[in-house]
């Protein structure tokens, strides 16, 4: 029996892995994959703690996530595509049109 | 074992499919045929060890491959059923579908899109299987409507041409007409049954009122008709010609138009308890065995001559199912696969052989170039004539029986003109063909040559089929062929009885025999020893000629009521949607343009002074505020972050630490 603790220790540590990786990274796709990797850690709190709880309704919402994620990712890399077609970079500082 | 067995039957093609389909491109030729005929032959391999464990157990048994649909009392699964007439039904698809594979090896030797071709073949082996072993309705509609996918693919092979692509879209749209009834009958069944599986559909059939079985059944014939192309929807079988000649051969003849005769000796539990059903059956069935054999006596190419008659013939099985002798249906529908296949492939080596020449006013005398093909497309013509003792005459003799012995006499009539006027129209093909003059044209007629041993081959076997394919149901009514299938065919008791005396039968065969020997004597006459006769006869009696040639301007009758005001309603739509919708659609966006002209004017000199005002407020109190507004995504997600740590530090450190609430707690 894994305890509870693990599950969200893990998933603390995908968290902060995704975190930090959508702060220093530059390069668009990554960003998005670490976002994919911060929203698959709440997937683990989510399913833990419904485990924990014994109740159907964590495992829904992770279900529900993990859509939302497929589409997320699919808006991202339509996004990624179009501006790529314009400027030739995936780097997220160069795209800085909309500041003051 | 027994279940890997019947689960590999239908898997190894789809293997070949997906390599084919999805790889193909990438390897050459040749692994590409192997792969398409390899499978199917191993597929018979295992029909085969599925139909010994069958012959030797003898019972009926169920395989569930994949738990489908399972939610509240509903459940689907993609099972197979595997009893005798299943294994009767696999063996004859593998088997011909087999040889036929290994014929299209030489047929379509350097033909553009060589492993699509295998790719489409295969899928639709895999349909037809689906189709015949399924255990609920379901999984027979998949194989049922794959089997019309396939059929379009194949017919329309040659896209390119447009008469194929149109040919492929009026086979599917008019199956589609029998698919929409098919489907009400599956409507219909749940709705009464609160199920889908054969076993369970037949052991309630019972409790059925008399006018819900009509209706099912009739819903049933609709589609078997679309697929079996009888009466009123026979019409795309003949166009169904345009695809290449081995898919005529698997689809249009031997395995797919057979669909709907399986379909109804399976339910012919069904069947048997709305009698009005199965005379409809019955006649549809006679009807269709006549009218297409008077068409096919005017033909003037080849594969339309055999088209033709394959709907004869499946008339003759329609036939068959209605008089409620579904064994001798089946048997027919077995025989017919052997010989028809036969005949068509070999039609295929005389199209070969001339290079694409289709139209037998442009050949003759072929016996002595093509000898090989001549002495096998005798025998096909000799078995679907019903000459003694060949395949085609114990089948067909069994099914007039029945019809004679059970008081059709009408039905017995029609079946006995059809198949006079079978052995004289397959006889003429062969005279024309075959015998007489050379008519070819001369460029053609310097490269005649034999096709290859690939392709003679597998016609050697079909033909050796097509001779001693009859012997299993000898003698009628009671040889092996019946007592193999007796379970499925009687499962609900009335069914088969043996009534006929010997001496009834025996005089009903000489008749049978009498009337195939008519056929082909008169062909002879007209086609081989006064050759200026045939044309006489057609000049004397023009009107007849022409409305044969034409065939009963069925196509033009559908064209008129059906095709023709189908488009006249779309011209009217089209003429509503310009003048009316667009009326509609032009009379708002007047209006918004000539309401917006007023407030255009007030939008520019009152709004916009205001919202100038506001702006440049904003744009002064904003200026400072603006430097956190870096256009840097990583500041913004730092900024949320920021406030995400400051949020949850409130709420654990301060709210939940004063008010004790927590997981911790639970």
């Amino acid at each position: 029996m894994v305890p509870l603790s693990a599950y969200v220790a893990v998933s603390a540590v995908l968290f902060a892995t995704g975190l930090i990786g959508v702060l220093i990274r530059r390069n668009f796709i990554i960003v998005l994959m670490a976002v994919e990797i911060m929203l698959n850690a709440a997937n683990i709190n989510l399913v833990a703690f419904s485990y924990y709880l014994e109740s159907m309704a964590g495992q829904i919402v992770a279900l529900f996530v993990i859509a939302i994620a497929a589409g997320e990712a699919a808006v991202g890399l339509a996004i990624i595509i179009v501006v790529f077609r314009g400027r030739l970079s995936t780097n997220v500082d160069e795209l800085n049109l909309l500041k003051w | 074992m027994f279940e890997l067995l019947v689960i590999l039957i239908p898997v190894l093609p789809l293997a070949a499919v997906l390599l084919n389909g999805l790889l193909g491109s990438r390897y050459s030729h040749d692994i590409a045929h192997r792969l398409g005929w390899g499978s199917v032959g191993l597929s018979f391999l295992c029909a085969v060890g599925i139909f010994v464990e069958t012959l030797r157990t003898g019972v009926a048994r169920e395989v569930v491959a994949y738990r489908w649909i399972f939610g509240g009392d509903l459940t689907v699964n993609l099972a197979f059923l595997v009893d005798p007439l299943t294994c009767i039904m696999m063996l004859v698809v593998t088997g011909v579908g087999f040889l036929i594979h290994l014929y299209s090896v030489g047929y379509m030797h350097g033909e553009e899109g060589f492993t699509r071709f295998f790719t489409y073949m295969n899928l639709f082996m895999v349909s037809m299987l689906l189709l015949v072993m399924g255990s609920n309705y379901l999984v027979l509609f998949i194989g049922w409507e794959g089997v019309g996918l396939c059929s379009y693919l194949l017919i329309g092979y040659y896209y390119d041409r447009v008469s194929a692509a149109k040919a492929a879209t009026k086979a599917f749209v008019v199956n589609r007409i029998g698919d929409a009834g098919f489907l009400l009958a599956i409507f219909l069944i749940f709705v009464n049954f609160k199920t889908l599986d054969y076993t369970q559909v037949f052991a309630q059939a019972s409790q059925l009122s008399t006018g819900m079985a009509t209706a099912i059944a009739l819903c049933l014939l609709i589609g078997a008709v679309g697929k079996s192309a009888q009466i009123p929807l026979y019409t795309w079988l003949p166009d169904a010609m345009e695809g290449p000649t081995p898919v005529s051969a698997l689809i249009h003849a031997a395995t797919m138009v057979t669909a709907g005769v399986y379909m109804i000796v399976r339910n012919h539990v069904l069947y048997d308890m709305a009698p009005v059903a199965l005379t409809t059956v019955a006649w549809v069935g006679g009807l269709t065995a006549l009218f297409a054999a008077t068409i096919g006596l005017v033909q003037t190419d080849i594969k339309r001559v055999l088209a033709y008659s394959t709907v004869s013939q499946l008339g003759y099985m329609f036939l068959a199912c209605g008089i409620g002798a579904y064994t001798a249906a089946i048997f027919h529908l077995m025989t017919h696969a052997f010989f028809k296949a036969l005949l068509f492939l070999s039609a295929g080596s005389v199209i070969h052989a001339l290079s694409g020449e289709q139209d037998i006013r442009n050949m003759g005398g072929l016996r002595s170039k093509i000898p090989w093909t001549h002495a096998l497309f005798l025998v096909g013509t000799l078995a679907i004539a019903g000459i003694f003792p060949l395949a085609g005459f114990w089948s067909k003799d069994e099914i007039m029986a029945h019809a004679f012995t059970h008081g059709q006499y009408v039905l017995y009539a029609m079946a006995a003109i059809g198949a006079f006027l079978t052995a004289f129209y397959m006889f003429r093909l062969t005279y024309l063909t075959f015998y007489g003059r050379s008519r070819l044209d001369h460029h053609v007629a310097e490269h005649v040559h034999e096709s290859p041993a690939v392709m003679i081959g597998p016609l050697v076997v079909l033909a050796v089929l097509s001779v001693i394919g009859g012997f299993p149901g000898v003698p009628p009514e009671s040889g092996w062929f019946h007592h193999f299938l007796h379970p499925v065919t009687v499962a609900a008791g009335g069914g088969e009885e043996h009534g006929a005396g010997f001496g009834l039968v025996a005089t009903l065969m000489v008749v049978a025999t009498a009337i195939a020997l008519l056929g082909w004597g008169l062909a002879h006459y007209l086609y081989s020893v006064r050759t200026e006769a045939a044309d006489n006869l057609a000049a004397r009696a023009p009107g007849a000629y022409r409305t044969l040639l034409n065939k009963y301007y069925v196509d033009e009758l559908y064209d008129f009521l059906f095709v023709e005001p189908a488009k006249r309603l779309g011209v009217v739509w089209d003429w509503f949607d310009r003048t009316v919708i667009d009326g509609i659609v032009l009379g708002v966006g007047r209006l918004t343009q000539s309401g917006s002209a007023g407030s255009t004017w007030i939008e520019k000199h009152a709004i916009y002074g205001l919202i100038n005002v506001v702006g440049y407020a904003n744009h002064l109190a904003a200026r400072s505020w603006r430097r956190l507004q870096s256009g840097k995504v990583h500041h913004y997600a730092a900024i949320i972050v920021a406030g995400l740590f400051i949020l949850v530090h409130l709420i654990l450190v301060w709210w939940s630490g004063s008010s004790g609430i927590g997981v911790a707690s639970r």
